[in-house]
């Protein structure tokens, strides 16, 4: 593995925000520009969902990114690929190592079900939201809807499973922790800091998470990620056809 | 765990062929019994289910393993919709696990796993989009087209988080039965894919059946 660097990104940040725990965000992340996600307090769980902005049918897709790259997690040198077979984004550092992408959101149901119900009515922005109603309110901004909710990419979260397929949730990664994704194509990304569906809490206490932006550059021919396996320099191939690269 | 099935299929209400490399769609109603048969042994099944009577509700892959706490599909999991609802049950299975986490094969993904001269080979994607183009009923496109389930397919996970396509452990004879839970559309891909062992390299035809709902009480 190629060391990961602590250090603030090469350039200027060109913009940074802290969402708060249990809350929800959407934007467009630009070709060869690049998001920091840090884990400020520790414990936090980011729900992400990737779209190509130009077409926004072509969406992130967990089993041809899991299958291509033979992995049942996502960590540096992996690339998340859309479902026509090209790179939405690389995952460029990270100091997390495991980040889960097939146990999905908690909806409200399951939340309220764990930890009672929180209304505006009586909690003001203390209320409870659950991650999936987050991603949807985000989507709704984009004409998004249900049938474009496919597999999310949960950061920071370490869900493992024995022999048998059984999942176990693992927890304990520090204050500071950070993974940082480029985006190889025009992206859009919705996210949520709800708390992990398997994440054995006893409480809702969201945390936050901080975004950091600059810009990366699109990938080099001698990229970590695009060299990471055969499968991923395919991708970037079929990446570069549809930018005329 | 391997249950055996009960049912005769001289009682089936359907009893149809699905070759190799073709789509089947088709409605099961609530309490209905479906039963997918490999004929011929290592024959991926790439099966989607949505509510008949609002397709934006259907399978989840995520759900289903978030709810179960377990990857793999067996005897006694419950097929979970994207609104937390049970579609169907697996009531019987003499195979032992099926997959869903592998997707279905796509031409943009056969590029990205083989080669890129392997885009023109047929793929479970192009069933897919086939059925809902032809289906005038459910006004189904590309955004529905989910993270499918691949019977009798074998996904082994590794504790390390390894992923791999192994042998099937399918043979011909094994099959698996659902109970639907709900009015279901079943969307089906008999998987062409001739670059890995899914099918073990020889696609074959399967045999689809439905029962009545009183078909397995005395």
């Amino acid at each position: 593995m190629q060391a990961v660097s602590k250090n603030v990104p090469a350039g200027p940040v060109l913009w940074e925000e802290t969402v708060p725990g249990g809350a929800h965000w959407s934007g467009v992340m630009r070709r060869g520009t690049a998001l920091r996600f840090t884990d400020l307090e520790a414990g936090a769980n980011v729900a992400v969902l990737f779209w190509n902005f130009e077409e926004k049918n072509e969406r992130y897709n967990m089993p041809d990114t899991l299958k291509a790259q033979h992995t049942a997690f996502l960590t540096h040198g992996h690339c998340g690929f859309s479902d026509m077979g090209r790179v939405l984004f690389s995952i460029v550092a990270d100091t997390a190592g495991w980040h889960d992408t097939v146990c999905g959101v908690m909806d409200d149901a399951l939340m309220n079900e764990r930890f009672g119900t929180k209304r505006f009515q009586e909690h003001r922005n203390a209320m409870q939201r659950s991650g999936k109603e987050g991603l949807l309110k985000e989507m709704g901004r984009w004409g998004l809807g249900k049938r474009d909710l496919h597999a999310n990419v949960n950061l920071f979260s370490k869900v493992t499973a024995d022999i048998d397929g059984n999942l176990v949730f693992v927890a304990g990664k520090p204050a500071g922790t950070f993974v940082d994704l480029r985006f190889d194509m025009d992206v859009l990304l919705a996210l949520s800091t709800c708390p992990h569906p398997l994440d054995p809490i006893s409480a809702y206490e969201p945390k936050p998470v901080r975004l950091s932006a600059w810009r990366a550059g699109i990938a080099p021919a001698d990229d970590y990620c695009r060299n990471f396996r055969g499968e991923n320099q395919r991708a970037f191939e079929n990446t570069a056809r549809y930018f005329a690269d | 765990m391997l249950v055996e099935s009960k049912l005769d299929p001289k009682a089936a209400l359907v009893s149809e062929i699905c070759a190799a490399g073709e789509p089947w769609m088709k409605e099961i109603h609530t309490g209905q019994i479906f039963r997918i048969l490999d004929l011929k042994g290592n024959q991926a099944v790439d099966t989607l289910f949505y509510n008949a009577h609002a397709p934006e509700e259907r399978y989840s892959a995520i759900d289903t393993i978030q709810r179960q706490r377990n990857l793999y599909l067996g005897v006694g999991t419950q097929l979970i919709s994207t609104e937390g609802n049970p579609m169907l049950t697996i009531v019987a299975d003499n195979c032992g696990r099926h997959d869903t986490l592998g997707g279905a094969c796509a031409q943009e993904s056969n590029t990205i796993r083989y080669a890129h001269d392997k885009r023109f080979m047929h793929a479970c994607r192009d069933n897919f989009m086939s059925a809902i183009q032809h289906d005038y009923t459910h006004g189904m496109g590309k955004r529905d087209i989910t993270h499918n389930i691949n019977f009798f397919m074998n996904v082994p996970v590794t504790p390390q988080g390894g992923l791999t396509f192994e042998d099937g452990i399918s043979a011909p004879g094994k099959y698996v039965e659902l109970r639907a839970e709900m009015d279901v559309i079943c969307l089906i891909s008999n998987c062409p894919q001739l670059n890995n062992p899914c099918n073990g390299y020889n696609p074959t035809p399967i045999r689809l059946l439905i029962w009545d709902e009183r078909a397995d009480r005395p």
